[in-house]
């Protein structure tokens, strides 16, 4: 058994969530608990990111196409919430943080919550192929293949690199909407993909050095309860630095206007110094406060690195249409 | 002496939240139509064409 730091105990899993499928009681889930089961927060943050990368991609898509695309990318990031939230159930009961999710509270089954989540999965693949490009169907497939298996399943009870490899699966959606939007994939997509991937590490590893007791107790080997919240805190400072670096890589490769160059080197520049600041805090309340304003600023991070990469494409996109 | 009823009896809740789940069904599922349809419009008869 592993002995963390912080005084939790490592303790793994005891309890098989799939022995829990099927339910006997009638339903008793209401329309807002499937819509609580599909993440919305992370379904927001999906579109976006899928939003830019089409509006990025080279080519024309029509409105209807566009809007299609992206309805199929959120639906099928609401199924793969679906499923994690299946397969989590019993984590999800004993961390505060996710106590109150449906399954947890006994008002969906996990049978439910699986059969919801297959099924709208289905379809959004369906749909893209048969609406879209079938390219960027089988990608949607993979991702939420990524997602389930990959990180819900196999790593994040396992490893500490669970949200590193995982991260993945929510970097893949601008790379989908490019796909949908041109019917291929250059450097600019695979940017788009690292940037979320290195950002996914600090802005979770941030959010865990606040409640490593919870992840300790649900048995989820997050960085902090195996390597220390030191170890923690240095990981976030380097990915912090290679994120800022990629942030501004669109400008440097001169793809990107000056305009999202300075504001890519600022945000990041911010990014930097919070890690720095997280980094030097010990105390516990103080530390505490460093690793919610990183978190907090993460968050803000993405959002305003992707609506300046938007802005520079609408900019662009109105340039090339002047006569 | 009153016999059980030998099946599942959904109280006034069960009902309601269950209602409330067929027409979200019948919703999406009209939303899906639609969405084929105006598809149908935009793209023509290119929409059998299904380029990877």
């Amino acid at each position: 058994m592993l002995v963390v730091s912080e005084g939790a105990e490592f303790v793994p899993p005891i309890v098989n969530p799939t022995a829990t499928i099927g339910c006997r009681e009638p339903s008793a889930a209401a329309v807002g608990d499937y819509i609580a089961l599909m993440k919305p927060r992370v379904m927001s943050l999906v579109v976006f990111t899928a939003f830019v990368g089409m509006m990025m991609a080279p080519g024309h898509l029509h409105p209807v196409i566009g809007f299609t695309a992206l309805l199929c990318i959120s639906v099928a990031a609401g199924a793969a919430g679906a499923l994690n939230m299946w397969y989590d159930a019993d984590i999800d009961a004993v961390m505060t943080r996710t106590a109150a999710r449906p399954i947890p509270q006994g008002r969906i089954a996990p049978g439910e919550a699986l059969g919801f989540g297959a099924t709208i999965a289905a379809f959004s693949i369906a749909v893209l192929g048969l609406l879209v490009s079938w390219l960027a169907a089988a990608l949607l497939a993979f991702t939420i293949f990524f997602y389930v298996v990959v990180y819900t399943i196999w790593l994040k009870r396992r490893t500490p690199q669970n949200i590193v490899i995982g991260g993945a699966a929510g970097a893949l959606p601008p790379v989908i909407g490019w796909l949908a939007a041109s019917g291929g994939v250059s450097l600019e997509p695979c940017l788009l993909f690292l940037i979320v991937f290195f950002w996914t590490p600090p802005h979770f590893w941030a959010l865990s050095l606040t409640r490593t007791e919870e992840y300790a107790r649900a048995g989820v080997p997050m960085l902090p309860v195996v390597a220390g919240a030191d170890e923690t805190r240095r990981q976030i400072l380097l990915y912090s630095i290679v994120l800022a670096l990629l942030g501004a890589a669109p400008w440097l490769l001169g793809s990107r206007s000056t305009l999202y160059g300075t504001i890519a080197l600022a945000a990041g520049a911010i990014m930097i110094a919070l890690a720095l600041q997280l980094r030097r805090e010990r105390e516990k309340q103080p530390a505490h406060r460093a690793a919610m304003r990183l978190f907090g600023f993460s968050i803000l991070y993405l959002f305003v690195l992707f609506a300046a990469l938007l802005i520079d494409a609408a900019v662009y996109m109105q340039a090339a249409a002047r006569p | 002496m009153e016999r059980e009823p030998d099946r599942i009896v959904l109280t006034d809740e069960q009902q309601r939240r269950r209602r409330a789940r067929s027409i979200a069904i019948a919703l999406a599922l009209g939303a899906l139509v639609i969405l084929f349809y105006v598809v149908t419009l935009v793209k023509g008869p290119a929409v059998l064409n299904r380029p990877l």
